[in-house]
């Protein structure tokens, strides 16, 4: 190539790129500007899993709103509400939970759902826990083949939700593992084949809480309400239950089984329904429903392409 | 199917669907680490420039300061670059949070050390003789600068070429600041993490693949800009 063609076709990349960069900004200006934001602080397992994907765009396109969603760890969802950069939390770790509404940050925590944990192992099974629905039991007998040569027992050792209730259970039978005590207990993660599930120790159940509106007023606490209403409706719940991947349920609804809900950490469970039962969400309503559809199809259709 | 193959024919599949969700993310990338390094010039290569032709004391002092910055992490960058615009920090009442701007700001903060160091080292190149010729012939301070900067072309490209190499690649920072929020703060570092954890390594590769022929295009472009007008 000549130095002039070389340096002609640099300048027509360079307005190529401009061109593009210009292009690709007026498409994000283009893409719905909607009257008003909503952040949302989650857990990588509601975001990962899909199941955001499919409940918000029907809960933005019934309140013209648009959601900024947050996938981050437990701790950090957290801490990023208490800093206030978040409207609404929706996460699974109960004492941090409490601890959030015990310093004023956090109101009306609700139940909205519980997914299972659940113990995996090889096979031939050979701690012999198969069919067993008592974790604690199971654990300990993992321990006792653990400390005969005959079983390993592997942690994700994260400090991640599902770390935070495994040590729970080894807490409750008295044992403190780690790889320098005990020869059988790894702290890394890997697994197969379901062995141990169905009891109320391994549930994981998820609470939203709104923002306080005292400590952060500039949040949007109209919507955060109206969020959480929205998944505790009697749709909301419906179509978590209908939420499916591979064929498999993965999150049960409780907001509505007080019995259940109280079971599982929400002593308030009935107030706070009523309580939600009684606000009225529907003034954010304002776009027609026509352009709503429309806009809210587009999204599932790229995501489609995407994955 | 072999993830690298699928990769490879993942990124070309998104390239040639012309996927807006792909081009969004790539226009975002290219945005915010463009003005991050455009931003970062326009204010680091002045300061470059200035330390280069001065002496003054602790100037070896301040280039290890700035040479030490220069590997600051993204991760820490970001993280306080979050609690500076978070609603409890200082800059709180702007709303900064979670927005392409804060991005560009994070990754602002990354280049300057690295645009002025490399401007330090490609200024004081600049052989010392052609200063006294330029101010010989009569060159006012300005034509002298001007003089010195067109000497330092290959180093200060350089400068650019690497920093935009190090914000377009970082994800650190643009993690925390800007949150991964799908059609607002989704780049293509934090896609590929996004992918990568759910386990779709065929798209988070594709997307790398992506990451690596932008980097080239503006890199192309830099180099032809950086050896024009010399005799290679």
């Amino acid at each position: 190539m000549k130095p002039e063609t070389r340096q002609m076709l640099s300048i027509i990349i360079l307005v190529a790129l401009v061109a593009g960069g210009v292009l690709g900004v007026s498409y994000q200006y283009y893409h719905w500007r909607p009257t008003q934001y909503m952040t949302l602080a989650t857990t990588t397992s509601t975001y990962d899993s899909g199941l955001l994907d499919y409940l918000i765009p029907i809960f933005e396109s019934k309140y013209n709103v648009q959601v900024k969603i947050l996938s981050l760890g437990t701790g950090q969802a957290i801490e990023v509400a208490k800093r206030g950069d978040a409207d609404v939390v929706l996460v699974h770790a109960r004492a941090l939970e409490e601890a959030f509404i015990a310093s004023g940050y956090g109101v009306h925590r609700v139940g909205v759902m519980y997914n299972d944990f659940i113990i995996i192992g090889p096979k031939n099974d050979p701690a012999g826990i198969k069919d067993m629905t008592d974790a604690a039991k199971a654990f300990r007998k993992i321990m006792e083949a653990g400390k005969q040569g005959r079983a390993i027992f592997i942690s994700r050792a994260d400090k991640s939700g599902t770390n935070v209730k495994e040590l729970e259970i080894w807490t409750k039978i008295n044992v403190q593992p780690s790889n320098k005590t005990y020869s059988w207990y790894l702290e890394a993660g890997a697994g197969m084949g379901v062995l141990v599930e169905k009891d109320t120790a391994l549930l994981n159940p998820y609470g939203v809480i709104p923002v306080n509106p005292q400590k952060y007023p500039q949040r949007n606490y109209k919507v955060a309400v109206a969020f959480a209403k929205f998944l505790i409706s009697e749709e909301g719940q419906r179509l978590i239950a209908g939420f499916k991947k591979g064929g498999e349920t993965l999150f049960f609804p409780i907001a509505r089984d007080f019995g259940k809900a109280a079971q599982l950490g929400f002593p308030n469970q009935a107030q706070e329904v009523a309580w939600y039962d009684t606000q009225n969400p529907l003034s954010l309503q304002s776009i027609p429903f026509a352009t709503i559809a429309v806009l809210s199809a587009l999204p599932q259709f790229r995501n489609e392409l995407f994955t | 199917m072999n993830p690298i193959l699928e990769g490879l024919v993942k990124a070309l599949w998104l390239l040639v669907s012309l996927d807006p969700e792909v081009y969004g993310i790539m226009f975002l990338s290219l945005r915010v680490s463009g003005f991050a390094v455009i931003l970062g010039a326009a204010l680091s290569i002045p300061c470059g420039a200035t330390i280069a032709l001065r002496d003054f004391r602790g100037k070896r002092f301040l280039m290890s300061i700035i040479n030490t910055l220069m590997g600051l992490p993204p991760v820490v960058v970001g993280l306080l670059v979050y609690l500076l615009l978070s609603t409890s920090g200082p800059l709180g009442p702007f709303q900064l949070l979670y927005t392409p701007t804060a991005m560009i700001i994070a990754q602002l903060i990354m280049v300057i050390p690295i645009i002025t160091g490399v401007t330090v080292s490609a200024v004081s190149a600049v052989d010392k003789g052609i200063r006294e010729k330029a101010l010989s012939m009569g060159a006012t301070r300005w034509q002298l600068t001007v003089t010195i900067l067109r000497e330092a072309k290959i180093g200060l490209l350089t400068a650019l070429i690497v920093s935009f190499g190090a914000a377009i690649s970082e994800v650190g920072a643009v993690m925390i600041v800007g949150g991964n929020i799908r059609w607002i703060t989704r780049v293509l570092t934090t896609a590929i993490v996004f992918e990568t954890e759910l386990g779709e390594f065929g798209i988070a590769l594709a997307l790398g693949i992506i990451l690596l022929l932008l980097a080239f295009i503006i890199n192309w472009v830099l180099t032809q800009l950086q050896w024009s007008g010399l005799r290679r």
